[in-house]
């Protein structure tokens, strides 16, 4: 039987998952942690802290400014040295704490023992309350505050609850080795997540080049309604809804959400995070990092602090290479290159990946040649070479009738472009343009 | 034979007489009627369609003005105040005057000012490099240098310059028709008031960050000390986010904010040489 996997479209880079099988070494606290107050999608944090005011571990220094927002805790215990602008992955500054940290204590309330608790009497609207307090996001990097998620709205009812262990991307390997070491936990999250959703079937969906994973996780949930299912490897099998389809054969309409057809997505970090929030009473203040790369001298998966600069992680995993040319924010296929390594780890941030200079040569970009190759791999059933040339002429109006809006952004069509054209570059930059069009009309 | 080809004349001349019969009555019956003043309204225009005056083309922007009772927003920056009174006279109505108007370049960040930190090799248009970061020099807000004003200018007015990386207008070539205004990521392009001999002063710098990380970044950048608001005796300079701002149309360019400025962001072009010899001018 062959295995599962999406219908439509689809890529397969090569895997270089250099980390995988390494265990997760736990990383000291940074001497100085810069907390951005805008870690998720949406209204960014409004702040609770001011300069001189000292912090423990867990204590909560932002909060959530709206429903689509969420709470930002200290990941360090410490002093607040400045609330200012500090660079943030994008190379723009925007507003964020510095600790400076002065030992490691805790809260009292956090539960920082290793003890396996399991069954939860809480009901599901504390489950949901817990999760905004402790500033869940979505940590597979879109950072969607997560108890909105669990909010179904009025009128839809969930029915699966699915856990994306999938980790697509190239090189990456945090969430397989989440699923590795922390099996039990993981089981746990997910049992509170379907409570506080109110689902009885949960999938985990994880793509077959991990198959320890796999079985490591079967033998866990063996007995109960949570089912592994293996998938077929194939870029972008991350994406929500291209797991969706993967697994359930159920298309989400253009510009709906996984909701509209009763699954409720959730990466398997996330679970994790609401097992500690619900279970240990412990906030969002740490990650799993992988950092790796073919020069890197020790690739490896961190669990590390929020706040820690990334030049601490690419110090312990063995220094920069000579020949890095590039270092990239997640994956080589959706990550983003830094503009240096002074910039804080986030609630999203899922890996930091050097590239050689080989890696990061760029071919010469040559005019479209009809192939159609992006049209093949696009899975979302975009026509990326039009919507490229119609954002290039700035023909805004043109792209949203193309449904540019459904772009998941995963770059399929300029990875596999024969003529290397920079097609998602133009077309994130219509989308760009086109939801300012779509907002300015609502707005009217 | 013959009689063929008579019948075939004598068949296509009634079809033809026909059918100019009906396409005579179906014109008169579906006339629109069109002021003929547009067509000569449109003949005045430069014939651009350059979209300047924010219309779609001169034929546009002509029917607007033979139509339109007041003619407060509409002008045509390219033909100017002489197009204007052509088109004035034209229609029988008064023109209004407006001062001539240039783009100005808003950035002196030159690889010299402001030492490029990092590569950028993606997609070389400003929209798409404002849209991923900050920029080569590391500056969120000056000119990234490639070249989107350029592409969109009509007039062969503004190009690059390959040894400061900025664009450079051409006064002389320059209509104003604010493409380049548009097409920059970063607003750094202004349009202001042209002055005599093409002689400006603006604050050649558009950061809003605080001074000290404004000045890490590049060394002329506009660091929101004041000195310059505190000196101008005609209140033509304002204060706003961190930076200056010099009114155009205030400016009486008497070249006092030039000389306090601690970081060089003030520029001064097409002057004479001053008399006293302390201050250097910025043309370099």
């Amino acid at each position: 039987m062959s295995l599962k996997t999406f219908s439509r479209g689809g890529v397969h880079p090569p895997e270089y998952k250099l980390s995988a099988g390494k265990t997760i070494v736990e990383l000291p606290p940074p001497e100085v942690a810069v907390i951005p107050l805008s870690q998720h999608l949406g209204v960014p944090a409004k702040v609770l802290v001011n300069r001189g005011d000292q912090v423990k571990v867990g204590q909560m220094i932002a909060q959530a400014a709206g429903f689509v927002s969420t709470n930002i805790h200290s990941s360090v215990s410490g002093k607040v040295l400045k609330v200012d602008l500090f660079m943030d992955s994008s190379g723009y500054r925007k507003m964020a704490v510095q600790i400076q940290v002065e030992g490691d204590q805790w809260l009292e309330t956090i539960d920082r023992s290793d003890d396996l608790v399991r069954n939860s009497v809480l009901p599901a609207e504390d489950i949901r309350k817990k999760i905004l307090e402790a500033g869940i996001v979505g940590m597979g990097g879109a950072t969607f505050p997560s108890h909105v998620k669990l909010t179904v709205p009025q009128g839809k009812t969930a029915e699966y609850l699915i856990i994306n262990g999938v980790e697509c991307e190239p090189y990456l390997t945090a969430d397989h080795s989440l699923m590795m070491e922390r099996t039990e936990e993981l089981f746990s999250g997910i049992q509170l997540m379907m409570k506080g959703l109110g689902v009885e079937k949960a999938i985990i969906g994880i793509e077959n080049n991990k198959p320890d994973a796999i079985e490591k996780m079967k033998q866990v949930v063996q007995g109960s309604s949570v089912t592994v299912q293996g998938l077929k490897v194939k870029y972008p099998q991350g994406g929500e809804k291209q797991l969706v389809q993967a697994l359930l054969k159920r298309e989400v309409p253009s510009g709906g959400l996984p909701i509209d057809v009763g699954v409720v997505v959730f990466n398997v970090g996330t679970a994790l995070a609401v097992y500690d929030a619900v279970m240990k009473n412990r906030p969002l203040i740490d990650r799993v990092v992988t950092v790796t790369g073919k020069s890197l001298e020790k690739p490896s998966n961190f669990i590390v602090r929020i706040g820690t600069p990334i030049s601490s992680l690419v110090e312990k995993a063995g220094g920069v290479p000579d020949d890095t040319a590039k270092v990239i924010n997640g994956g080589p296929m959706m990550g983003k290159a830094l503009p240096t390594l002074d910039i804080p780890i986030v609630k999203g941030s899922s890996g930091i990946l050097l590239i050689n200079k080989n890696e990061a040569r760029r071919r010469e970009v040559k005019p479209c040649i009809r192939c159609s190759k992006c049209v093949t791999v696009c899975p979302m059933g975009l026509e990326p070479y039009l919507l490229m040339t119609l954002s290039e002429k700035a023909l805004y109006e043109r792209m949203e009738p193309e449904k540019v809006m459904d772009c998941i952004e995963c770059g399929s069509c300029s990875y596999t472009c024969p003529s290397s054209r920079p097609l998602l570059d133009y077309i994130r930059m219509g989308k760009a343009e086109v939801g300012k069009i779509m907002r300015a009309r609502k707005a009217v | 034979m013959s009689q063929i080809i008579i019948y075939t004349i004598i068949t296509l001349v009634a079809i033809g007489a026909a059918a100019a019969i009906i396409l005579y009555f179906a014109a008169q019956k579906f006339k629109v009627y069109e002021d003929p003043r547009i067509d000569e309204v449109e003949v005045a225009l430069p014939a651009a369609n350059c979209g300047g005056c924010g219309f779609p083309g001169c034929r546009n922007f002509a029917e607007t003005l033979v139509k339109s009772d007041t003619w407060d927003d509409l002008f045509c920056p390219v033909g100017g105040n002489e197009t204007m009174s052509k088109v004035a006279a034209i229609l029988g109505r008064e023109a209004i005057e407006q001062a001539p108007k240039v783009a100005v370049v808003r950035c002196n960040g030159t690889p010299e000012f402001r030492p490029r930190v990092t590569e950028y090799d993606g997609a070389p248009t400003c929209a798409i490099a404002h849209s991923l970061y900050s920029g080569e020099g590391g500056c969120p807000h000056g000119c990234l240098g490639l070249a989107d004003c350029v592409v969109v200018c009509d007039f062969d007015a503004i190009h690059m310059d390959p040894v400061t990386d900025l664009p450079v207008v051409v006064d002389d070539k320059c209509t104003a028709c604010g493409a380049c205004v548009e097409a920059c990521p970063r607003d750094i392009i202004e349009l202001r008031k042209k002055n005599k001999k093409d002689r400006k002063i603006f604050v050649s710098c558009i950061n809003e960050e605080k001074g000290a990380v404004a000045k890490k970044n590049c060394s002329v950048a506009c660091i929101g000390c004041a000195k310059c608001f505190k000196v101008c005796p005609h209140e033509a300079i304002t204060m706003e986010n961190n930076k200056a701002f010099i009114d155009s149309e205030k400016c009486k360019l008497c070249r006092k904010c030039v000389v306090v400025c601690p970081t060089n962001a003030i520029l001064e072009l097409n002057f004479p040489p001053r008399k006293t010899d302390k201050i250097e001018t910025d043309e370099s």
